[in-house]
């Protein structure tokens, strides 16, 4: 019997914790279902997604008997075929439920999807293959060059649906392949310089200060870096000050007001801000032990928005309190902790860079989806793993975990 | 060192850890934040969210008459109310009602301001809608957002008509009346009085409205009931006891002249109560509830007759010779004329004052007249001797004094104050010159600048009814009576005689024997004022009660353009006494009262008879 698990499982606890995770998010499914005036779009789901747990386990056994070669040679043609998906879906794609305006969905016979789930997949495995490639991990900027083609252009791809939330997985997944790469951290910071120097350009003052420091940093690591890759970083960080409000202004009306009332929700409580507004809520009246599951009355009363997808962890919190929602914390940093244990032990670079590339799909949902539902997080558009409705979703984050367990067993 | 190193995956494993405990903790630490730390304001919030409370209102007092007979009570109503919500989706939900509740773009303008002015008011949209009008948004209600059904008591009017003018009406509290004083606790959509007892006794007949909380879904649905502890039970107004006689008061209705226009007031003599107070036409006060239509009060506001007019207490008129015994009163009490004294000059159809002659009445003359025969004839030469014997001045101080130029004090919000000078400067501010003694004649027989409401003048015949001492008319049934009156300072005799001309007025002889009446004792004046070019206006005034006892009940009509006091307003006064009296004494009421009834009726009246007699334990007697 163990041996079976072992076999089956590949790392007994950690499929044991997402497990009991998407049975935890079936549960909760059901509860946000549970309304005073049952809506179609949320009564019953958790019967698809109960379905969809168990078509996830039947793909989570089959994907954990492949040979790892298999899924090393599947890298490349996965990742091509990702791209298309995702070009095709700007294209023919659809939005679906409160997100009609974007193009994230394709419908094929009825049956829907987001090529996102999978090319994400797809990539952090081509990702993975580029620097498993070689046996140091990239010492100068612009080694890290191939590997942000690798990733950015479905990220890219992504970001033109619009869908920043996943867009934001992809930043993690990026990060992640590159440090477990060996990408020592000094240059991941450079690399993410631009983007600090886009936020802090909304105030002068302060973006000068950063402007200055990020130079005098570039000298003291001088002898780590070539003139030329200094100097783009500098013109990065200027570019990205400059494009920061023709950027700013390019955005659409709902996304500018979501990073606004991440500041001060009140700026617009009926509209951007009701959403954080009503999800604290929700969470802080929940207290310590909850209202006692399905009795959510934020929930029951339809004050909360996208309960059984985006912020299904709201009622967890209304619902649970401080308990459930430490529980459910709880058992997301075990899984977390447990897929860095399966890459500490993968020996192969392969192994261990598909492990963490999930790692980092995982741990950017599961920070910006429970973040933004407390307001620590401007509020995106993105589930949380295994817990969320939403079929594909489950589908892919349980093939993801058996790719994790898959490539370390081929030891 | 190589990546694949074991102790170089470790070290890189420990930045995940590192990352890992890093952002759990961030998400921990704000979740304690807002669940343990920061819980109950959060806890507070849920609640205002989901509850919103909603005011029950409570039902107006119940009016009862003398007799316990319910005036006014309370029958289950609908009002459609909109909870606080959005501005804009209250504004969008107005519009969409404004076809099914058949709301006027003026009313839909002032709803959408109300909702602007007081966002967190639920806004009354209609008061006691139709039952098709609520059950149709029943079955639509999640068209609109925030919309609740009200049961809320409809006030209705039992007697409607028949005492419209003493109940008045109500309506829907204005932006005005809740600026004003009285009004601080009111809230907007409630249903006030506006006339009447209705609007006297409003803070009494209100009520404290009740209140309890409603469960609303996000888009202000209602969705459940709250039964918490929050919840405030309304207090019904208190009950309201008149001194109005309901039944009384229906057979004035039956028996005022049809399509005619006038007032009747009944006072009890005891302690000078209202027993009836009617004015004609009147009006349906249950028109008024729910909201008038404005076709009907345009119709009701716009007809020359006035009937929203109450002519007993508001409408002014010449009193004319009923005011007659107010020149006697004063005479007696200040002493310048003796009750049984004859006049000095004798009635030839007038007399000489100045270079002009004062003419009574009667060219024929009444010849030597003394009190009794100058109240029984109504002789003007009579009154004009007393009147100069007063004097203007002090004619118009005891005038004054009975409040002829006052208000009588009845409560009801309105009330007409008499025209009646105050002083001789009276002329010169009003006209520009001294008036002269002069004048004295024309007041003396109730002309001039003299006019006094129906109620006025039953008020003073009530005195002369009494002990010469009138408290103000009060519709409230009260233990005690009510002060704040006036008395006229005169002697029982005094009293007595000036009833026994009265008394005459009804005998073979008198201008009103032919409304005399087979079991009451009836005294009276009549009064036809010149009204030129239209008819004359009729008063009567009478004191009636059971024969050898004290008078009960003062009865006061005029009718206007009724042309003959003795014609038209004596029979109806008679008819309205001996109706109240029989019920009172139980005899059982016939519709033929008076002894020209009586004849027309075929039957013979031969209670007549003693009624030349003359009344017992009356001396004194006259022609």
């Amino acid at each position: 019997m163990t041996r079976f698990l072992r076999v089956w499982a590949g790392d007994p606890p950690l499929v044991a914790g997402v497990l009991a995770l998407s049975l935890f998010g079936v549960a909760m499914v059901y509860s946000a279902g549970v309304l005073n005036d049952p809506s179609p779009v949320t009564q019953n789901i958790w019967l698809r997604q109960a379905a969809w747990l168990l078509i996830s386990l039947v793909a989570f056994s089959l994907l954990s008997q492949v040979p790892v070669r298999w899924i090393e040679w599947a890298a490349l043609p996965a990742y091509v075929m990702g791209i298309i998906l995702l070009g095709a879906t700007l294209v023919v794609g659809t939005g679906a439920g409160t997100a009609a305006g974007v193009k994230s969905f394709i419908s094929i016979a009825g049956f829907r999807f987001q090529p996102a789930e999978p090319a994400k997949i797809a990539t952090i495995l081509a990702v993975a293959r580029l620097l498993s490639m070689k046996k140091e991990g990239p010492q100068a900027l612009r080694e890290l060059l191939p590997p942000i083609g690798v990733v950015g252009l479905p990220l890219g791809l992504v970001i033109l649906q619009p869908d920043l939330g996943t867009a934001m997985a992809f930043v993690g997944i990026l990060f992640a392949a590159l440090y477990w790469g060996g990408t020592p951290i000094p240059l991941l910071v450079l690399l993410a310089s631009p983007g600090l120097g886009l936020i802090l350009s909304f105030d002068t003052g302060v973006w000068s200060f950063y402007m200055v420091g990020l130079t005098l940093s570039l000298f003291f690591y001088r002898y780590r870096l070539y003139l030329v890759e200094s100097v783009g970083v500098v013109l990065a960080n200027l570019a990205a000050g400059t494009i920061a409000l023709p950027l700013w202004r390019s955005l659409a009306d709902y996304q500018r007001n979501r990073l606004l009332v991440f500041l001060d929700p009140s700026v617009d409580p009926r509209g951007a801000g009701w959403h954080l507004i009503q999800s604290k809520v929700a969470i802080g009246s929940g207290g310590l032990l909850g209202k006692g599951f399905t009795q959510g009355t934020q929930k029951r009363l339809d004050f909360l928005p996208e309960q059984h997808t985006d912020f299904i962890f709201s009622v967890v919190g209304e619902e649970l309190g401080f308990v459930g929602t430490m529980l459910v914390i709880g058992a997301f940093s075990f899984v977390l902790l447990r897929i860095v244990r399966l890459a500490t032990e993968a020996s192969d670079p392969f192994a261990g860079l598909v492990i963490f590339g999930i790692f980092g799909a995982w741990i950017t949902h599961i920070f910006v989806n429970v973040g933004m539902t407390i307001g620590v997080f401007p509020i995106t558009g993105i589930p949380l793993p295994f817990v969320s409705y939403g079929g594909s979703f489950l589908l892919m984050s349980w093939v993801a975990l058996a790719l994790a367990v898959r490539v370390t067993q081929e030891e | 060192m190589n990546l694949e190193h074991p102790i170089a995956r470790r070290q890189r494993g420990r930045g995940g850890v590192i990352v890992v405990a890093f952002l759990m903790g961030i998400l921990t630490l704000a979740f304690f934040r807002a669940q343990v730390l920061r819980s109950d304001d959060w806890i507070l919030q849920s609640e205002s969210n989901r509850l919103r409370p909603l005011p029950v209102p409570a039902p107006r007092g119940t009016v009862f008459d003398r007799n316990g007979e319910v005036l006014a009570d309370n029958v289950p109503g609908y009002s459609v109310v909109l909870l606080p919500g959005n501005p804009d989706t209250v504004s969008v939900t107005l519009d969409r009602l404004q076809p099914h509740l058949h709301l006027t773009p003026g009313r839909l303008g002032y709803l959408k301001e109300q909702a602007r002015l007081y966002p967190r008011r639920p806004l009354t949209v209609k008061v006691n809608a139709e039952f098709t009008e609520a059950s149709a948004l029943e079955e639509r209600r999640t068209d609109f957002p925030g919309l609740y059904l009200e049961m809320r008591p409809r006030r209705r009017y039992l007697a409607g008509e028949e005492l419209a003018h003493v109940l008045g009406y109500l309506g829907e509290i204005t932006a005005e009346e809740l600026e004003e004083e009285g009004f601080e606790e009111y809230e907007p959509g409630l249903i006030v009085g506006k006339e009447g007892l209705e609007r006297q006794y409003e803070r009494e007949l209100q009520g404290g409205q009740g209140s309890r909380f409603v469960e609303v879904d996000a888009i202000g649905r209602i969705v459940g009931s709250f039964g918490g502890p929050a919840e405030r039970i309304p207090v019904p107004g208190d009950e309201l006891r008149l001194n109005v006689d309901l039944e009384l008061q229906k057979w004035i209705h039956q028996i005022f002249p049809q399509g005619m226009q006038g007032a009747v007031v009944a006072l009890d003599v005891e302690d000078g109560g209202v027993l009836a107070l009617y004015s004609a036409p009147t009006f349906d006060p249950n028109d008024f509830v729910g909201g008038i239509a404005l076709d009907r009060w345009n119709s009701l506001r716009d007809d020359p007759a006035r009937p929203l007019f109450n002519r007993a207490t508001l409408g002014l008129y010449p009193p004319g010779s009923t005011w007659k015994l107010a020149t006697a009163a004063i005479a007696l009490d200040l002493g310048v004329v003796e009750p049984d004294e004859i006049m000095p000059i004798s009635c030839t159809g007038g007399m000489a004052y100045g270079n002009r002659i004062a003419g009574c009445w009667d060219r024929d003359g009444h010849g030597d007249v003394d009190l009794l025969g100058g109240i029984r004839h109504s002789c003007n030469v009579y009154f004009y001797q007393a009147g100069l014997r007063i004097g203007l001045e002090r004619l118009l101080e005891e005038g004054t004094r009975i409040g002829f130029n006052q208000k009588c004090g009845i409560d009801l919000p309105s009330e007409s104050r008499g025209n009646f000078p105050d002083s001789v400067s009276w002329w010169e501010r009003r006209f520009g010159y001294r008036a002269t003694e002069g004048e004295v004649l024309n007041l003396a027989i109730g002309q001039g600048p003299i006019d006094q409401t129906p109620l006025k003048m039953a008020q003073f015949y009530l005195a002369i009814a009494r002990d010469g001492s009138a408290p103000p008319p009060r519709l409230r049934r009260t233990e005690v009576e009510p002060e704040g009156g006036w008395s006229l300072n005169l002697s029982q005799r005094a009293l007595a005689i000036m009833r026994e001309g009265l008394r005459g007025v009804m005998q073979p002889g008198g201008t009103a024997y032919g409304s005399s009446l087979e079991h009451w004792d009836v005294m009276g004046k009549t009064g036809t004022v010149q009204n030129p070019p239209n008819p004359d206006h009729a008063w009567f005034a009478g004191i009636v009660g059971p024969h050898g006892g004290d008078p009960e009940v003062v009865v006061v009509a005029i009718v206007e353009f009724g042309e003959s006091g003795s014609g038209v307003a004596a029979p109806l006064v008679s008819k309205t006494a001996d109706f109240f009296l029989r019920r009172k004494h139980g005899i059982p009421v016939d519709s033929i009262q008076t002894l020209n009834e009586h004849y027309a009726a075929g039957r013979n009246p031969l209670w007549a008879a003693h009624l030349r007699a003359g009344s017992p334990g009356v001396t004194g007697g006259g022609p």
